[in-house]
């Protein structure tokens, strides 16, 4: 075996599907980086997925990932750059052969390795799992899953840094998984070259906080940063985020030379506090890690030094989450003009929302913002000057009843010619209906879910 | 003084179902403490009245020079079954910011705070 390098690089090559599809290209290219990262899995995407997959077989994975793959070839295949990437969805096969067919037609099918992490889908076992008394309950509501186990969609454990850490031992260059946190496709690749041991509580938590400062892309490095934003420069060629991890498990945030955006303590701690609970306990399959022990240190221009992390062992249990339909939505948009843009939307919403009552329409649900007044800040917001030049009218339903819900859609339109005056913006058409997926969070025994590492 | 916490914190927000979190930072390490002092559950809370439906959690991050706020009920529903622009609570950070703190004028000369004479 060769020797334990002093750091090893982690990029953030993508923060979710649909990112910027040229990043994976400019990590490699920009500087060295030894693994690429690709996050690809919101809490949403996987139901998508699924239902890509109930449609056709060999879908139900994060097609933007092969060309990403593509795009960064040649660095994989001569400079040994690996992969780590939740890509594969519900179908982490399937996302394998398409990388397999990518490789073979660049010939370097042979000398890539593919790992596939599987085990998470427990879409398959759902019924044996509630038969043998896992309740699966809701975290929020503690209603159990069997309320609506018909209308489930995918239900998925996430998986931690172990698998894929095994799948680097047994030579995976590119490693697939399907449902992993997030954070541990940062930190495997860090325990597996330095080998930390399944109780190293500190080195795990700290590799969990590498994880969690990257694995949103550039929103640690400049993008969506709100101090000082103005002087953040050249956001067009935004620099995405590289760890630069070492054995003791302190690290460095930085970005390739020469990039756009920032990587400074405030950018860093911004994305350390972006969808934090209790920060004392950060809950991931392999630790718990806490976010209070996190020190911060400048180390000149675009670098960041984190240390001093420390993590304690985590529960018996695994998260789950779990898709289901819940009924049906669709918003509709208008926009008013200057003179009295906020009063002449008002009546329409009044308008509209008598109309809706005389059609009969019920709805479990039904919001108004006017955009421009009070859409973010709600009642918050101060009073707008009356001679604001516009004002967009957005009116939401939401309803099991379906026909409702396209009822309401046909409402909208008939506003522009007899409704208010001044009105416009409709250019987009009368507004989708959309069938609602919603998310079920829930725990499960760690001892029932059985992670499988293929080399493929 | 009066100080508008936008110029002493920046923060940003995210969601975990129907509840946001906001997390707030000091702009100066110095100013933490007032922070910390005035920024108080209770105001917090008084301050989204009428726009959450539940409590406010709030945790203390000296090392970060930050407070995290949990707010529960703050996305008509969260994720997908919220009908809100923000669904998902990514600019509830900047309602928070306009929250204003009372500040004793020497103090607020001793920190520099922004608007202090």
């Amino acid at each position: 075996m060769s020797k334990t390098p002093e750091v090893i690089r982690v990029a953030g090559a993508q923060g979710f599907w649909g990112d910027s599809l040229d990043a994976p290209k400019r990590q490699v290219e920009g500087g060295p980086v030894d693994y690429l990262m690709f996050d690809y899995l919101a809490e949403v995407t996987m139901s998508i997925l699924q239902k890509q997959k109930e449609r056709d077989p060999s879908m139900g994975y994060a097609r933007d990932f092969i060309g990403a793959v593509e795009s960064v070839l040649p660095a994989v295949a001569e400079r040994g750059v690996k992969i780590v990437a939740n890509a594969g969805g519900v179908n982490p096969t399937a996302c394998a052969q398409a990388v397999r067919v990518v490789l073979a037609k660049h010939r370097a099918g042979d000398r890539v390795r593919i790992g596939v992490v599987s085990g998470d889908d427990l879409l398959p076992r759902l019924d044996e799992l509630l038969a043998a008394g896992h309740e699966l309950r809701n975290m929020e509501t503690k209603e159990s899953l069997t309320s609506v186990r018909d209308r489930v969609l995918s239900a998925n454990a996430y998986l931690g840094s172990k698998p894929i850490d095994d799948a680097l031992r047994k030579g995976a260059q590119i490693v697939i998984t399907g449902r992993s946190t997030d954070t541990a496709l940062t930190m495997a690749p860090l325990r597996f070259t330095f080998g930390w041991a399944d109780d190293d509580w500190d080195r795990l938590a700290a590799g969990i906080i590498a994880g969690h400062i990257i694995e949103c892309g550039a929103q640690c490095s400049g993008g969506n940063c709100l101090y000082d934003w103005r002087s953040i420069p050249n956001l067009a060629d935004v620099g995405y985020p590289i760890v630069e991890g070492r054995a003791d498990g302190s690290f460095i945030v930085t970005k390739h030379p020469g990039t756009g955006g920032i990587v400074s303590i405030h950018s860093v701690t911004e994305q350390l506090v972006y969808e934090m609970g209790d920060p004392r306990s950060y809950i991931t399959p392999d630790v718990i890690a806490d976010f209070t022990s996190i020190q911060l240190a400048d180390d000149g221009p675009n670098r960041v030094r984190v240390y001093g992390i420390r993590g304690k062992p985590t529960t018996d249990s695994l998260k789950v989450s779990v898709a289901y339909r819940s009924g049906f939505k669709a918003v509709g948009t208008l926009v008013y003009a200057w003179p009295d843009a906020l009063e002449k939307a008002r009546l329409a919403d009044r308008v509209l929302r008598e109309r809706l009552d005389r059609l009969g329409l019920r709805f479990d649900r039904i919001l108004t913002e006017f955009v421009g007044a009070n859409a973010t800040h709600g009642p918050l917001a101060p009073p707008v000057p009356r001679d604001i030049p516009e004002v967009q009218l957005r009116v939401g339903v939401r309803s099991d009843n379906r026909a409702m819900v396209e009822r309401f859609t046909r409402e909208i339109a008939p506003l522009v010619l007899n409704g208010p005056p001044s009105v416009t913006g409709f250019a987009g058409g009368r507004p989708k209906v959309e069938e609602i997926v919603a998310y079920w969070p829930a725990l499960i025994d760690k001892r029932v879910i059985r992670p499988n590492v293929e080399i493929v | 003084m009066r100080v508008r916490l936008v110029d002493i914190a920046h923060a940003r927000s995210g969601d975990k179902g129907d509840t946001a979190n906001v997390g707030v930072i000091a702009l100066k390490p110095d100013w933490y403490p007032l922070l910390a002092r005035e920024l108080t559950r209770e105001r917090v809370s008084q301050h989204f009245r009428d726009v959450i439906t539940g409590d406010v959690e709030r945790f203390e991050l000296p090392n970060l020079k930050a407070l995290n706020f949990l707010l529960h009920g703050a996305l008509d529903g969260g994720g997908t079954l919220s009908l809100k622009t923000d669904a998902q609570g990514k600019v509830f950070s900047t309602a928070l910011l306009r929250m204003t703190l009372d500040v004793p004028d020497s103090e607020a000369r001793k920190l520099g705070l922004p608007g202090a004479a």
